[in-house]
């Protein structure tokens, strides 16, 4: 049995945490989120409210297990959306290699990768309304071009390989052999970019919702969280401390969680290691 | 070479084209009419039919995208309806505070980064190592708008070596401009150092496995002069690529934490002008950032076809 990177089970750790958090938040939080409650507000932390309230009374705690759910989703499905229309892309171009298709759509790629995605993402945002939902397409469409490059890369290895030979021979279509043989070698290179993105996709959302561009009142997401957190930074600093750690952590634990799975899934390394 | 550089022009224009066509069309789809937004609610029709007229939204798409584009090859950006003055001035005006503020981030970021990946590669797998890599991955999991709030807690509020944000100008001198500008500087950096520190590592130690160093080594040479004389130069090639893609984000990506910080510039533009429905701003300033980012890529791309003929050949 190989031995797991100690990297990998810590970040896995870190971020089940908060992925546990967020799922049990849609079943009990600690108080109610919506329920304001003036006369509890800015209590430092206690036995009662173990981070304490922020200024409108709402328990840190219950916010942040809410507030993660909206981070986690906004990130979650902006990977779908990239690994969905950004593997499919890859694999054609290189089942094409050198073909027009591959030009085009590499092309297609280089320039979207060219646009500032952040300007982009605040442009898509003010366009169609500040919304959890354009939050995730703006994030997404810059995830598609990272996913096709990362498949095409890994596809025009396994295309050199004897047993594609062999399915050509027995006269699969490209497109049945990118799906039957290509697809299940890169999908390791695949879930390892995925824990990147997925990184990535929380931070983005965090500063889209600080700008006030991504989850809208009443929702809580850390992003606004810390948006609240900076009116208030002069009087009570200590409300910007529990959404950022939060972030950080959770950050943290999916890169240190897609390093280790490099390591433990990348033939190479492992053979070094031995 | 010339006609590597050619296919690349030719590849910069294009993108250019169809930027233009898509930021173009995202603008055309921005709900609310300019004209009656800035008359406001009590304007009488006949005026917004005029201002209309006067801002020249009554053309046909093409005509207006043509008009556009062609006033931008020419210098001519058009008039903010907000400020009343041209997106050119404009522009210029928040460029005194984005250009030095990206530049003050990217030096730091290279100063601190180069020197502190050197020092990991040499101590692999040592505790200084370790030490620098946890560093960086906390670096790269911190977002800078938060980290930037940190600092204005600490360095602002607590201690009062600098003022939380807003800008002086650069009438007083550089160092007042400098010093509103370094808070908002080490916040960008942090993340860009910590990328950067991470492949100065690694592109090191792959290059120091490579058989000329062995061969230099064996000349007689120390790991230390081996390093400065061979490894170095060929380490910092995908070093400098990331720099040269970090100089773009950095100008494009400092939006949030100018907000943070209350700068007046690029960024901060266009987001009150995308509040404002100013759409002269939106879409001319948003290009001219698509721009840069192209073109310095282009320019890094070439660059390095200069130096290593390997890469003139297309992957």
């Amino acid at each position: 049995m190989t031995r797991l990177p100690a990297q990998l089970i810590i970040g896995a750790c870190l971020s089940t945490v908060f992925l546990g958090a967020a799922l049990l938040s849609f079943l009990w939080t600690p108080y109610d989120v919506t329920n304001l409650d003036i006369a509890a507000k800015l209590r430092p932390p206690s036995t009662t409210h173990l981070l304490g309230t922020d200024h409108f009374g709402r328990d840190l705690v219950s916010m942040l297990m809410e507030g993660g759910r909206i981070s986690i989703a906004v990130a979650v499905l902006a990977v779908g959306i990239g690994m969905g229309l950004g593997v499919p892309l890859g694999l054609t171009a290189a089942a094409h290699r050198g073909g027009l298709l591959d030009e085009v759509i590499m092309r297609g790629n280089d320039l979207v990768f060219a646009f500032p995605s952040l300007v982009i993402a605040i442009l898509i945002t003010a366009t169609f309304g500040p919304s959890a939902t354009n939050a995730i397409i703006a994030i997404g469409i810059f995830n598609i071009p990272v996913f096709a490059r990362v498949a095409r890369g890994g596809a025009l290895t396994i295309w050199t390989q004897d047993f594609i030979m062999a399915a050509r021979v027995a006269g699969k279509s490209r497109a049945r052999i990118s799906l039957e043989h290509v697809l299940p070698n890169i999908a390791n290179l695949l879930i390892v970019q995925g824990t990147i993105q997925f990184s990535l996709g929380i931070l983005a959302e965090a500063g889209l919702s600080y700008v006030g561009l991504g989850a809208q009142p009443p929702t809580p997401s850390w992003g606004r969280m810390l948006a609240d957190a900076q009116t208030m930074i002069y009087a009570t600093p200590r409300l910007a401390l529990a959404p950022g750690l939060a972030i950080v952590a959770m950050v943290l634990g999916l890169n240190l969680m897609g390093d280790g799975l490099r390591d433990l899934l990348d033939p190479r390394i492992r053979r070094a290691r031995a | 070479m010339l006609r590597y550089v050619l296919t690349r022009a030719l590849s910069l224009g294009l993108s250019l084209v169809v930027a233009s066509l898509v930021i173009f069309a995202m603008i055309e789809v921005i709900p609310g009419d300019p004209a009656s937004f800035m008359l406001g609610l009590n304007a009488q029709p006949e005026t917004v039919a005029a201002l209309r007229e006067d801002l020249g939204l009554n053309g046909s798409l093409p005509v207006r995208y043509l008009g556009w584009v062609g006033g931008m090859v020419t210098g001519d950006f058009g008039t903010s309806y907000t400020y009343r003055v041209p997106v050119t001035d404009l522009v210029l005006e928040r460029l005194q505070v984005s250009l030095p503020l990206a530049l003050y981030a990217l030096i730091l970021s290279t100063v601190i980064a180069i020197p502190v990946g050197m020092i990991a590669a040499a101590r692999r797998g040592r505790p200084s190592d370790f030490a620098i890599m946890g560093v960086t991955q906390l670096g790269i999991a911190i977002p800078n708008f938060w980290f930037a709030m940190l600092l204005v807690v600490v360095f602002a509020i607590q201690l009062r070596w600098f003022s939380a944000g807003g800008f002086v100008g650069w009438d007083d001198g550089v160092a007042p401009g400098l010093k509103a500008l370094t808070l908002p500087a080490i916040a960008l950096a942090l993340p860009q150092a910590s990328i950067l520190a991470r492949v100065m590592r690694s592109s090191l130690l792959d290059v120091l496995h490579q058989d000329y160093i062995r061969t230099a080594r064996a000349k007689g040479l120390s790991v230390a002069q081996a390093t400065r004389r061979h490894a170095l130069r060929n380490a910092l090639i995908p070093v400098l690529t990331i720099i040269g893609l970090q100089f773009s984000f950095l100008l494009a990506g400092a939006i949030i934490i100018e907000n943070v910080f209350f700068l007046p510039g690029l960024g901060r533009l266009i987001f009150q002008a995308i509040t404002q429905r100013d759409l002269v701003v939106v879409e001319s300033v948003v290009m001219l950032l698509v721009f840069a980012v192209i073109l310095v890529t282009f320019l890094v791309d070439v660059t390095y076809a200069l130096v290593d003929p390997r890469l003139r050949r297309r992957p």
